[in-house]
């Protein structure tokens, strides 16, 4: 009768307009853990002169990915929202190379869920950026 | 005694204007995303004009929380590389003729960047402003706020730190 979390985080994100766009796809998902990949692509890119990719667009990919291992939780979450996320970058990504992220909850109270996320390249240490937040939670048949 | 006789007013717009969209039109991303900036005097307005997609959470519907922390960095990216363009500009150490994708100065590198999201984005424009609270030789750190409808509505607020590029001539 009851569909897995895992089940239901996938289609949440695979309907989300913006990473589709990204062409963010999800190679890993259940537990409150996930696993996505974004290819590389020349309208991503942050400085013309390295053709490495903006900022922006790995906090793109940390989001959906912390959302969407917060959404696989077993808890069954009907839904999230990000509250806050800090993102540490280490280094510049490789151009050419798919970026992965992979998220996981580490810690989840009543209404809040603590997410941390790194990104990497072809090489996945050092990783290209890290990132923590604190991710609303809703949850399904509180009765 | 005189002063010297100020520059004609489209002289010195059509300079200001030419350095912004040199600094702003070389990023692939920021054009992709659609961000746009307004400038009075020095000032600088982000604008994100809404665009489905963008949409993060397509029941609400609400703005993807990845394009609200990749607008706010942008604006605070550009707003900061903007401040030292501005110095550059009007001192007449840089002339805009000379502002070419390969002369231009290279941008800060984010070091790190914190988004609190206050409110759901709303599928509608998005405007933020970033304020350089310190700028030094090496490091900077700056605050973005963002906004839609209301000015003391912010939607999201953020703050990074950033390492400002090295001139050439500083060898060590």
């Amino acid at each position: 009768m009851a569909i897995p979390p895992e089940q239901i985080a996938r289609q949440f994100i695979e309907a989300i307009p913006h990473s589709r766009e990204l062409g963010m796809t999800i190679e890993e998902i259940g537990g409150g853990a996930c696993l996505i990949s974004m290819p590389y692509d020349e309208k991503l890119i942050g400085d013309p002169r390295t053709g490495v990719i903006h900022g922006g667009a790995i906090s793109a990919l940390m989001d959906t990915c912390s959302g969407a291992a917060v959404m696989s939780h077993p808890t069954g979450p009907s839904a999230t929202a990000t509250l806050d996320l800090r993102i540490d970058y280490m280094r510049a990504a490789t151009p050419r190379q798919t970026i992965r992220a992979r998220a996981e909850v580490y810690h989840l109270t009543r209404s809040v869920a603590f997410v941390r996320a790194r990104a990497y390249d072809d090489q996945e240490d050092p990783p290209v950026a890290t990132a923590a937040g604190a991710f609303t939670l809703s949850v399904r048949d509180r009765g | 005694m005189s002063r010297p006789r100020p520059e004609p007013v489209q002289v010195i717009k059509q300079r200001r204007d030419s350095a912004l969209e040199a600094l702003v039109g070389g990023i692939p991303y920021s054009r992709y995303l659609g961000i746009r900036f307004e400038r009075r005097g020095d000032e600088l307005t982000a604008i994100l004009p809404f665009d489905e997609k963008l949409i993060g959470d397509p029941i609400l519907p609400a703005l993807h929380g990845g394009v609200t922390a990749a607008f706010l960095e942008t604006t605070a990216v550009l707003s900061l590389a903007w401040t030292r363009l501005w110095d550059e500009i009007e001192s007449g150490r840089l002339s805009t003729d000379d502002l070419t994708p390969d002369t231009m100065p290279r941008m800060p590198k984010t070091v790190d960047f914190t988004v609190d999201y206050l409110r759901s984005g709303l599928p509608r424009d998005a405007y933020a402003r970033a304020r350089v609270v310190r700028s030094g030789r090496r490091f900077a750190s700056v605050q973005v706020e963002g906004w839609q409808d209301n000015r003391d509505r912010l939607y999201a607020s953020a703050t990074g730190h950033f390492v400002m590029p090295q001139p050439p001539e500083s060898n060590g």
